[in-house]
């Protein structure tokens, strides 16, 4: 085999007919198209300088500022590209066909950046936890280098020490998560999936109480996303083994039989579909490790109960809103002529993981855990949107995400001010007459959870019947029964929890709801109301969705 | 646009229940008041609404039509057809009862917080129920009926589970433990069979492409849609399922005896006599109306479960130590009787069936609410703890003969009317049907009065000696209901009138004629 029959990066590009090396052109950015995301990570960056330079008792401040700014900001150009017609009329591809500006990615990272906007007010809350040496603390470690229960730790809380640098970590992943959905190659795929991964990790072991658990939920989480990633990279080398490219449309033209002019090189690999089937089949795989789908869902309960809450409850929505767009622009931009191939296999996916996660979270007896394994059955319910194969299908999706996303952080915000004198008191034995005691944070509470089980009038229940309809239309009538028997299933321990609330007596040792800053109490509320309006009124958004339904390639 | 008269019917509850919750703790009183007036509001716009309606016009009025999610072909649209009327009726009559009998079912225990506030939160629940029951009586879009047919789920669990009876052998502790067994066993056995309607719902768009009724029935009529034949009978199967759970229908049943046993005597008529109703009303409209083939091909199997039921529901009621268990296992065999009625595909045996429905409601809530009194006095709900109450209590005593005399159709009452028309459209097509299903009366003649004969007849038992008798409130409960029982009985033509235009429509939407009778046929 010759030189010049094998892909590669440089030998593509340096292949003129003299031999010499060829000026290298300068990139045209598109600076406008990708200004959500540059604000983000230019704000994280700030962030970081914040952190190195302002003293340590204005960088709270400093830092909230700056990433609810900064997040605020983004969502307004986010509105600024849709209105200006970048969603649907102008969609293309920006940064020399390395980021896809189109309906879903605009889409996305608008949900993602108002999750996270929410997200960050509850990561801001500092009146839950008693304070330390008169202190205001929140839910994050001191100071996460000293070793749980040392001297060195006992030292910090003395101090007053915050780790405020969950602030630009938060704003890292927002920003990391924003590329993922709008990555147009199989590189910024990769590194965004890093961007957004890494923080995570490092949030994950940053809770101030519990620390070991946190830490271990990190190392875990660490470990088998290193794996998911490994997975993912060599998925990529292996398509681009295939096709000689790791851009998004070269690859589907490859996979179609499309492509105009076939270099030997890729008439050496295109009828290689070893290469193709397990190249994709890798990808998609560390896909579904982020979405949390059987079988490659073991890290979630794990990291969502050691997690601090606030991070469970940002990783919760805003990852999956994240990777179920990458998932979708891979799986109908780059694989479509793959149909055939990966329907049958997602068909499965979907139905395991609608089924495991349900009956699994009935045993559950923490309430972290209990979420966790309903977002792995919420994943199966979103898989069966993205496998109808239609324009349908990934409206549908969009707004599936929306809707659960906002449920999913204000769950979560509720859960950080149920406490006893130990921190939080997720163990649900705990939650007993909680409705007695304290019936409006209960009864929102009940709320979200009707909404997770789908009850009409809940932005659950029309979300459910958007990815079912697509599903059904898509021709996958068995799945949707499956969906529906899940749900059942799944309402049974989302209903036992309201019985709890407010049918057990209140143990009179149980633990007492705290009174929080507006910020906590915004995010519910925010939640809250976004669950009943996408409910109740949920037209306005399903248009957006559906006008976002067209990916650029 | 003329003034949306069924929308009112649901807004005025539904505001009515934000209101009473909204009352403040210490004035608990108001909050009844409140809750009296907007059902009573109600029942009058109800009455409006059968004033307005014209049995021999179009087959639905009062139209109201939106668009409310047209990205899933959702419209809000809303038309009564005299079967709607009947039950929206009996809906807004019962609940003004219901409130009433239920006056001090909530009140505050004095170890409960002085935050709780039970009786806000009872009435809210009733009147909201109020409101999505009548809904779904009025919808004519398939997902609009969907959306109240599963959302009365949450304020009846809340009601079931929150508000238990307080005439419990087992303390307290043992009561909580049943009671939130019942409003769990309720819920998930109604989801359950939802969820499935669900997947049925999203199918009949894939097949249908529209979720208007009158659309559909249009479309059907013109020979533009046709469905599968596998097709049908799985989405006929799925909305079936649903509404068997709801009405009950053997072997689905096992909830209701749990539920009705453990909640509030007002809480269990409102079960029995108006919730319930929309599980056989929706056989009628939606499983007749929009699956005509299937319906005809599952009438076998369908029939021979409402038989199971009549017969096994009335076995059970004899065999019954519960006052409130009884009256369940009774409504299981007259459910048995409607189902029946609907399935027998005569006109006969429709209206019957729709007057069943009503009646069943009033004879029901007569029983149960005088027996609601009698347990809250004695405090216990088994039969054996009574004995000779017709002496201590005559005027109770008598209440509850003519409501027990109600349930086995007694001639002269109103059931008698409705239960004799469902077994003669049940003899004139299926002749053994109508004679296993007449056995079901000889055995509802057995538990009603064997019930009466142990509680109130015989030696007065040292502790229910000092009973008093039906006070002001409990009279105007159980009084206007037996007026209704008698009015109806002797004179049911209104009914009947409102009712048969609408059922010959069903009758010609499954292409059914009555038999020709015998005689005639020979000549």
């Amino acid at each position: 085999m010759s030189a010049s029959a094998v892909h590669g990066l440089w030998t593509d590009l340096a292949a003129p007919a003299d031999g010499s090396i060829a000026k290298i052109p300068a990139p045209t950015i598109e600076y406008a198209q990708l200004s959500p995301v540059m604000i983000v990570i230019g704000a994280a960056v700030l962030g970081i300088l914040v952190e190195a330079f302002v003293p340590r008792r204005a960088r709270y401040h400093a830092q909230l500022f700056v990433s609810a700014v900064a997040l605020a900001a983004g969502f307004a150009a986010v509105v600024a590209l849709a209105v200006g017609g970048h969603a649907t009329t102008r969609a293309g591809i920006a940064a020399e066909g390395a980021i896809a500006v189109d309906g879903p990615a605009l889409f996305l990272q608008g949900v993602i950046l108002l999750v996270g906007l929410v997200a960050l007010f509850t990561f801001a809350e500092r009146r839950l936890d008693p304070a330390a040496h008169g202190n205001r603390v929140d839910s994050f470690a001191a100071q996460a280098a000293s070793v749980p229960g040392s001297d060195s730790e006992k030292a910090a809380v003395k101090a007053g020490f915050t780790t405020t640098e969950v602030f630009p970590l938060l704003l890292f992943a927002v920003g990391g998560m924003m590329v993922f959905p709008a990555a147009n190659d199989l590189l910024t795929l990769f590194i965004a999936l890093e961007v957004f991964s890494l923080p995570l990790y490092l949030l994950c072991a940053l809770a101030r109480r519990k620390r070991l658990l946190s830490q271990e939920a990190a190392v875990k989480y660490f470990l088998l996303g290193a794996f998911a990633s490994a997975f993912t990279l060599f998925g990529i080398a292996l398509l681009y083994g295939y096709a000689g490219s790791v851009s998004y449309g070269r690859i589907a033209q490859v996979v179609e039989g499309t492509v105009g002019e076939v270099s030997p090189a890729l008439a050496g690999t295109m009828g290689n579909d070893v290469l193709l089937l397990l190249g994709a089949a890798l990808v998609t795989m560390g896909l579904l490790f982020k979405v949390g789908a059987v079988p490659f869902h073991m890290w979630t309960p794990d990291v969502y109960q050691g997690a601090p809450t606030p991070v469970t409850g940002f990783m919760a929505s805003a990852t999956k809103v994240a990777a179920f767009g990458a998932l979708l622009r891979l799986l109908y931009v780059v694989l479509p002529g793959l149909r055939w191939d990966w329907r049958p296999v997602m068909w499965g996916v979907a139905a395991v993981t609608m089924v495991i996660g349900a009956i699994v979270a009935i045993t559950q007896t923490d309430i972290k855990r209990l979420l966790a394994y309903s977002s792995i059955a919420h994943a199966g319910f979103i898989l069966a949107g993205v496998i109808a194969a239609k324009p349908e299908g990934i409206s549908s999706v969009l707004f599936y995400l929306a809707a659960y996303s906002f449920v999913t952080v204000g769950a979560f915000a509720v859960v950080t001010l149920v406490r006893d004198a130990g921190g939080e008191a997720t163990h649900l034995s705990k939650w007993a007459g909680l409705g007695r005691r304290s019936p409006l944070v209960a009864a929102v509470f009940a709320v979200f959870l009707l909404a997770f089980a789908g009850i009409p009038l809940t932005s659950g229940f029309a979300g459910k019947f958007a990815v079912f309809k697509a599903a059904a239309e898509g021709g996958a009538a068995p799945l949707v029964v499956v969906g529906v028997l899940s749900s059942a299933v799944a309402a049974f321990f989302y209903i036992r929890v309201i019985v709890l609330m407010f049918f057990s007596e209140p143990k009179p040792d149980g633990p007492t709801v705290a009174v929080a800053s507006p910020l906590t109490t915004v995010a519910i509320a925010v939640g809250a109301a976004v669950t009943v309006v996408l409910g109740v009124a949920p037209q306005y958004f399903l248009d957006l969705a559906s006008q976002a339904g067209t990916f650029v390639r | 646009m003329s003034f949306p008269l069924l929308t009112a019917t649901a807004v005025l509850p539904a505001l009515g229940a934000v209101a009473t919750a909204a009352v403040p703790a210490a004035r608990r009183e108001a909050a009844k008041w409140l809750a009296l007036l907007v059902s009573l509001g109600t029942l009058v716009l109800a009455v409006l609404v059968a004033v307005r309606f014209d049995p021999g016009g179009a087959r639905f009025q009062l139209t109201e039509s939106y668009d409310w999610i047209p990205a899933f072909g959702v419209r809000y649209e809303l038309g009564v057809d005299g079967i709607g009327v009947a039950l929206v009726l009996l809906t807004a009559v019962l609940i003004p009862f219901i409130v009433l009998a239920g006056w001090h079912d909530a009140d505050p225990l004095e170890t409960q917080s002085k935050r709780w506030r039970p009786t806000q939160g009872f009435f809210a629940l009733i009147l909201m129920v109020e409101a999505m029951v009548i809904l779904s009586f009025e919808a004519t879009d398939v997902f609009l009926f969907y959306i109240f047919f599963e959302a009365m789920l949450i304020p009846m669990y809340f009601l079931i589970g929150g508000f238990g009876d307080r005439a419990h052998q087992g303390g307290e502790e043992a009561a909580a433990t049943q009671r939130s067994y019942a409003a769990v066993k309720f819920l998930l056995y109604n989801l359950a069979g939802g969820l499935i309607m669900l997947a049925a719902v999203i199918g009949l768009y894939v097949a249908a492409g529209s979720f208007s009724l009158p659309d559909i029935l249009a479309a059907r009529a013109d020979g533009e849609l046709t469905m599968g034949t596998n097709t049908e009978r799985l989405l006929f199967l799925g909305f079936f399922l649903a509404f068997a759970v709801k009405a009950p229908l053997w072997p689905l049943h096992t909830w209701l005896p749990n539920a009705m046993g453990e909640a509030t005597a007002p809480v269990a008529v409102l079960i029995t006599a108006v919730v319930d109703k929309v599980g056989t009303f929706a056989m009628l409209r939606f499983c007749l109306g929009l699956f005509p083939e299937a319906s005809k091909w599952a009438t076998p199997v369908v029939l021979v479960l409402a038989l199971i039921s009549i017969v096994y529901g009335a076995l059970l009621a004899v065999g019954q130590r519960d006052i409130k268990r009884l009256v369940a296992y009774a409504s299981i065999s007259h459910f048995g009787f409607i189902i029946l009625g609907v399935f027998v595909m005569t006109s006969q045996g429709q209206s019957g069936a729709t007057l069943y429905m009503v009646n069943h409601g009033i004879s029901t809530a007569a029983l149960m609410l005088v027996a609601g009194f009698l347990i809250s006095r004695r405090g216990s709900r088994l039969i054996a703890d009574y004995g000779g109450v017709q002496k201590v209590a005559p005027v109770l005593a008598g209440t509850f003969l003519i409501g027990g005399l109600a349930t086995l159709s007694l001639p002269g009452l109103a059931p008698f009317v409705s239960e004799f028309l469902v077994l003669v459209g049940a003899f004139a097509r299926y002749p053994v049907v109508g004679i296993i299903a007449t056995f079901g009366i000889v055995l509802a003649a057995l538990y009603t009065l064997v019930l009466y004969q142990r509680t109130m007849t015989g030696p007065v038992r040292p502790e229910v000696a000092k009973l008093p008798d039906l006070r002001v409130r409990e009279l105007a409960v159980a009084a206007p209901l037996i007026a209704l029982l008698i009015f109806l009985g002797v004179y049911p033509q209104p009914l009947t009138d409102l009712v048969n235009p609408a059922v010959r429509h069903t009758m010609s939407d499954v292409q059914q004629h009555d038999p020709e009778p015998e005689v005639e046929a020979a000549k």
